[in-house]
């Protein structure tokens, strides 16, 4: 070890790993994965998510899932909880869509209002 | 470097172990694979969580949902509903013993937890152990970096005084002064040593923080190397730890890699080094001047101090000798500065103490607390109580070397000052706790026994003072004990303690003389009356039937191993003491409670 950058730059790339086991208060993203949701394509979203979020290296983004959200004839349906925000849910995703949510919502903060619950049952 | 949804951390420290963690750590491998979650979930083999007693122990993040007892069967539900479909497995959550119904779901709803404040335990059951990466993520080695980079020497032992850190291996010494004892010996040649040859029955706090952070040690050891002006350090641990061995090998290895050990760390002109030296199981080797002859290569006996190892210690240099747990909150105060320690704790006692609770208590485990936590919040709150709800007896803390604190003192605030004011000592962490069911002469016998084997021989007061105690407390405890025999103990207890040469033969009457001093009457019933009023010494038990209760019904004579009892069927039956052994299977077997002990 040579310098302090050098180790600065270990726990930057690592620090992303182990974030999920600190406390904290980001955006959290739930995916709803039971029966329902993974027989209409929940995973490939969940992963399109995960794999947006680091890509992108965005911090204090919690990907998790949920059991039935209750409306299982819009699954794959995933909710967004921004800090301070209400909470968007989002119904019938692809994994582009979810890398348009990721990319319009949780980056930019402008809600993806037609892939939402609100849009899909107009 | 790859981002994962979900972490899975299996509590790897020995408790867990022992209850079969290796094992959930292959099946959750298995599991994972089968559901292709590999490159989507994390498994993390992390050091102890402190609950050892409902090991072993899972928990899952971001929900921190926290699961204990788990088999290797469950194993395969947590991945179907927890990880495949994100719904927590109720059934398999903690359950919190005081109350009944509640489960609790993540680690800090538990009540175990939310009394104690983690500071030299800060990493262990977070971090990967094995990986020197996850130890930097959690600003690993920044402490190190500062200390080379913006710090002199004379900076950093003023941080570590005016922090009021005092050695956590149970005496006490202020450990900034220690310091600055060694950085002003005069010598070219010094070392830092460790003391890890955890040696008391009951206690595993420095095990766990071998095995839970070992580069919290190592990051410490080299901080105190540019503080005193050492460039080597060695690590005493006994080799009854093997995972520990197993991880400080492995981390030592990590740091020499990134160039965190070795010559002109960071750039600068430091260097420094760490070796292992592994204990071959003798008590004293925890002594100071023992440990440091057994590192040499000699025989592991103690010398006479002065001179004192900051002066003339291994191989006759120089040399600072600290406990794990003390090296633990060095990073911490360096990081945080010595104001931030010193908020933690009584006035003279600063920060936080890692006890190990075992006995009779529902929560065993390891837990931190602030200095001056009293000892009814650590074991009525933290511990959860005495199963079956049996009334408490008594603490012993410091093991073979330290006392017991009885029921008036539960609420002493536990620091080193009011330990040793009621007769006991902190030592160095472990905690046993007992009940009604305990006999506390039993008690001083056992720990009397312990010192008595592990006596190394050298100095009389010791080998033969402790020698005369023990077959004094075996005459009491076999029924054959006489008027003045408790006198005769405290007198040769305190001359021990008055005339031994090191720090065991000094502490070993501390069993008895403070049970003595709490529980005479105890040591006079078994003299004066030939009775064990917990029920334990074997020799004056004896077992009778209530000639009211019994029944006649001949089931205790069916038992008995040694036909003992005998009696007309459908009425009373009576023991006969002589042929008695005294086993207990009668009183078991009784249906109507006529046989009693006593």
């Amino acid at each position: 070890m040579k310098s302090i950058q050098e180790l600065e730059q270990i726990k930057q790339r690592t620090l992303q790993e182990v974030n999920l086991r600190k406390d904290r208060k980001g955006t959290r993203v739930v995916v709803g994965m039971a029966t329902c949701g993974i027989a209409a394509g929940a995973r490939p979203v969940l992963l399109a998510f995960v794999e947006e979020v680091q890509k992108r290296n965005l911090q204090d983004i919690t990907v998790t899932q949920t059991g039935c959200v209750g409306v299982c004839r819009l699954e794959p349906i995933v909710e967004v909880y921004k800090p301070g925000e209400e909470k968007v849910t989002y119904v019938k995703l692809t994994p582009e869509k979810a890398k348009r949510i990721v990319a319009e919502h949780i980056v930019n903060g402008q809600v993806v209002t037609e892939y939402t619950i609100g849009a899909a049952e107009k | 470097m790859k981002l994962y949804r979900s972490h899975v951390l299996v509590c790897g420290g020995t408790g867990c172990h022992s209850s079969g963690s290796a094992g959930i750590i292959d099946a959750f491998q298995a599991e994972l694979k089968k559901h292709n979650l590999e490159d989507e979930i994390k498994l993390v083999s992390t050091g102890c969580f402190g609950l050892c007693a409902v090991g072993p122990v899972v928990v899952v993040y971001p929900e921190g949902a926290f699961y204990s007892g788990i088999k290797a069967e469950d194993v395969p539900r947590i991945v179907e509903e927890h990880l495949l479909k994100g719904r927590i497995v109720n059934d398999l959550l903690y359950h919190d013993h005081a109350k009944a119904e509640d489960v609790v779901s993540t680690l800090d709803e538990v009540e175990f937890y939310k009394k104690q404040k983690r500071m030299a335990l800060r990493n262990c059951g977070v971090i990967n152990p094995e990986k020197i990466e996850e130890y930097i993520a959690f600003d690993g080695y920044k402490a190190l970096a500062r200390v080379l980079t913006e710090m002199t020497p004379m900076d950093v032992i003023n941080e570590i005084k005016a922090s009021g850190l005092r050695g956590r291996g149970g005496a006490g010494f202020p450990t900034g002064l220690k310091w600055e004892f060694a950085r002003k010996a005069p010598g070219d040649k010094k070392y830092v040593c460790c003391n890890a040859d955890e040696g008391d029955p009951g206690a595993f706090m420095d095990r766990s923080l071998l095995e839970g952070d070992p580069h919290s040690i190592l990051e410490a050891m080299a901080i105190a190397g540019y503080a005193i002006g050492s460039d080597q350090g060695y690590i005493y641990v006994r080799a009854e730890y093997p995972i520990a061995v197993k991880r400080l090998t492995i981390a030592i290895e990590q740091a020499k890699e990134l160039g965190l050990l070795g010559k002109n760390i960071f750039g600068t002109d430091f260097s420094f080094d760490i070796e292992l030296r592994l204990g071959a199981g003798a008590f004293v080797c925890g002594e100071e001047t023992a440990l440091m002859r057994s590192i040499e290569g000699k025989r592991g006996e103690p010398t006479p101090r002065p001179p004192f190892p900051a002066v003339k210690g291994v191989f006759a240099k120089p040399t600072l000798l600290n406990n794990v747990e003390t090296y633990a909150n060095i990073p911490q105060i360096i990081l945080n500065g010595a104001e931030w320690f010193s908020q933690v704790g009584t006035e003279k006692s600063k920060g936080t103490k890692v006890f190990a609770l075992g006995g009779k208590i529902n929560n065993t485990g390891l837990v931190e607390v602030p200095m001056g936590t009293t000892l009814r919040e650590i074991i009525y709150d933290i511990g959860g109580g005495i199963p079956n709800g049996k009334k408490f007896k008594a603490a012993q803390t410091g093991g073979p070397s330290g006392g017991c604190i009885p029921a008036e003192h539960l609420d002493t605030p536990i620091d080193y000052d009011s330990l040793a004011k009621i007769g006991s000592m902190m030592g160095s962490g472990g905690l046993i706790v007992m009940d009604e069911d305990n006999c506390m002469v039993d008690i001083a016998r056992f720990f009397l026994d312990f010192t008595v084997d592990e006596s190394c021989g050298k100095c009389p007061p010791c080998r033969i003072g402790t020698k005369r105690m023990l077959e004094l407390l075996d005459k009491i405890t076999s029924g054959n004990g006489e008027e003045g025999d408790i006198e005769k103990l405290e007198e040769l207890g305190n001359n021990i303690k008055a005339s031994a040469l090191c720090g065991l033969g000094q502490t070993a009457p501390n069993p008895v003389l403070s049970t003595i001093m709490y529980f005479r009457d105890e040591y006079e019933a078994h003299i004066k009356e030939k009775r064990c009023p917990a029920g334990v010494c074997r020799n004056l038990l004896r077992y009778v039937i209530s000639s009211d209760l019994c029944r006649g019904c001949g089931l205790c004579t069916k038992v008995c191993p040694v036909s003992a009892i005998s009696g007309e069927r459908k009425a009373p039956h009576i023991i006969d003491p002589d042929k008695c052994i005294k086993c207990g299977a009668c009183a078991e077997k009784c249906p109507f409670h006529a046989i009693t002990k006593g």
